[in-house]
């Protein structure tokens, strides 16, 4: 599997991506926070988040087409706050019903549910928008200068170093267990029971836990042999250029436009 | 159910940002990192130097073990979250670090759940699993394989209930969904995820039994006895709300309202409808409430009793 397979950084060369990994994760996380607070229906301060976003978004030269495609992940959960609709009580909108179900749809329902819609969207696109302008070990690298515990970045770099090795072997296990469980063409079924197929699955994961335990004695020695003292070291310094602070400024200038915006003018 | 069938996947725990209003995502965010605090402090020296390269691989472990799944009937499949598994063959403290690290690469990587919201999601996925999943497991520690395996499959199913009925939770809290859908919902769809996750966790043991035992038999055990009080505390709370909340969400709506919880929110709707009224409710809120009782009062009883029952073999066979 190759490294890129599930890392989405595209490669670019901008303004964007050459900011300083720690401003991109502290205004990334403002913005999805402002965009928590900002009240329901607040739809023109929504407009201008997602303005900046895309201006952003140009600045990186990523297209926003690649934003909204993979903003779908995020759309099963819209799911849950369609009960908003039909319990927040309102003028009603529309009814229906569904068997015995009478459902009344209300105005204030509406609102919320597309509020929450929206945020949610808006929200998963700025981390998208993070993670294709900085390359992971660079944003490994910001949690540490932000204070995240030692051991917890170390972990997450390790982890994301062993993320595409482990998923190669468990694609193989996947694979060898289809090439085992034959079945005719035409007939769905195969397999035994429920808790066989559990069983086949569980002795994978079983099978994978010894495998990576194993891993990571032979890595452990690996790294002992290569003058490993217990902590990971990095050449990398990060240091805040003067360019860094003013566009981390900027962006604070302009969420408090925004929530001001959405303050006064929301639906 | 059609709008549950998307819920069919463990993803339905990862909540995007925008689902949570901000005082519930602080106020898990605070959990979470009274939690890793402490599990960054307990686990310094539990593996030595080895402890980095181990947790590493192991949070990758648990990831990759994620795509492992098994078909069920009707095109749905069941999954590993591994916050049990993970808990109970390296310990605790160093299952959480593992399921955070696991749940912090998902939303950075994958935007599989939120950064604000990440405290809660580390909280429901990570931590509330271990603890479940290992207080359950580290009472029969040193009893008979069976009684381990049995026990670790309980806590593995519960651990998911448990999980799933927070997530519902935090998005009633938040005015995000109507507790009376939600709530039911969530727990219908995760009371079968979860049996395939205590399958494939007891299945997963039993492998590392035959093939490592040392990895699982050790002398020490790699918490103490106070983590069987927090999981069995927080199982028996888990199978003493889910009947009663799910029979009476409304009741349990009303209690939020009357003390005042719902409203907290900055946003929740509840707050600018001051008028809002439960149609549902009965004629009395005191009808509610005396039902709410005995209905405790019955679960309680069955839960001690499955509980007395799964332990008996154990302690015979030992």
């Amino acid at each position: 599997m190759h490294i890129n397979t599930f890392d989405h950084y595209q490669t670019r060369n901008s303004l964007i991506h050459r900011l300083d990994p720690r401003v991109k994760v502290v205004v990334t996380v403002l913005l999805i926070l402002s965009n928590v607070i900002l009240p329901d229906g607040a739809w023109l301060a929504f407009a201008l988040t997602w303005g900046m976003l895309l201006f952003c978004s140009l600045f990186a030269r990523i297209s926003p087409r690649f934003l909204i495609t993979r903003s779908f992940v995020a759309l099963p959960f819209a799911f849950a706050a369609v009960t908003a609709i039909f319990t927040i009580p309102g003028q009603a909108v529309f009814e229906f019903n569904i068997s015995s179900w009478h459902l009344t749809a209300s105005d204030a329902g509406l609102i919320r549910f597309f509020s929450i819609l929206i945020r949610g969207w808006i929200s998963v696109q700025m981390a998208i928008l993070l993670t294709a302008s900085t390359p992971f070990p660079d944003l490994v690298h910001a949690l540490r200068h932000l204070r995240i515990p030692d051991i917890i970045v170390a972990t997450i770099s390790f982890m994301y170093r062993y993320l595409f090795v482990l998923s190669d072997e468990t694609v193989r296990l996947l694979r060898a267990r289809e090439a085992r469980s034959a079945s005719l063409t035409g007939k769905r079924k195969r397999g035994g029971s429920i808790r066989w197929r559990a069983r086949v699955a569980g002795s994978m994961a079983g099978q994978l836990f010894l495998r990576s335990y194993e891993r990571s004695e032979r890595i452990y020695n690996a790294m002992l042999a290569r003058g490993y003292r217990g902590t990971l070291m990095t050449l990398n310094p990060h240091e805040m250029q003067p360019k860094d602070w003013a566009l981390g400024v900027i962006a604070l200038v302009m969420l408090v436009i925004i929530q001001i915006v959405g303050r006064n003018y929301s639906g | 159910m059609l709008p549950t069938l998307p819920l069919l996947r463990p993803d339905a725990l990862h909540i995007p940002d925008g689902f949570l209003n901000l005082t519930v995502a602080i106020i898990f965010w605070i959990l979470t990192v009274i939690f890793i605090g402490v599990a960054v402090r307990k686990t310094r020296g539990q593996f030595g130097e080895r402890q980095i390269p181990l947790m590493g691989v192991m949070a990758a472990f648990i990831f990759a073990a994620q795509m492992i799944n098994f078909p069920v009937a009707g095109g749905t499949s069941g999954h590993l979250l591994g916050g049990a598994l993970a808990a109970i063959v390296l310990g605790p403290w160093a299952g959480m670090l593992v399921m955070t690290t696991v749940v912090g690469v998902q939303a950075l990587i994958f935007q599989d759940g939120g950064l604000v919201v990440m405290g809660a999601n580390i909280f429901n996925m990570g931590l509330l699993t271990a603890l479940i999943g290992y207080g359950l497991y580290r009472g029969v520690q040193g009893r008979s394989r069976k009684a381990r395996l049995t026990i670790a499959g309980v806590a593995a199913w519960l651990s998911v209930v448990a999980g799933a009925l927070l997530t519902a939770f935090q998005l009633w809290l938040s005015g995000t969904s109507a507790l009376r859908v939600v709530f039911p919902a969530m727990l219908g769809v995760h009371v079968i995820i979860g049996v395939g996750e205590a399958l494939i966790t007891v299945a997963a043991l039993a492998f590392i039994w035959q093939t490592r035992p040392d990895l699982l038999t050790e002398e020490e055990p790699k918490g103490g006895r106070g983590w069987i009080f927090g999981g069995v505390l927080i199982s028996l709370a888990v199978v003493l709300i889910s009947p009663l909340a799910s029979a009476f969400p409304d009741g349990l709506e009303r209690v939020a309202m009357n003390v005042g919880f719902i409203g907290t929110g900055l946003d929740a709707p509840f707050e600018i409808l001051p008028d809002y009224t439960l149609p549902f409710l009965g004629e009395t809120g005191m009808s509610t409430i005396l039902a709410g009782i005995v209905g405790m009062v019955v679960v309680a009883g069955l839960a001690l009793g499955v509980m007395w029952l799964l332990r008996r073999p154990a302690q015979a066979e030992s």
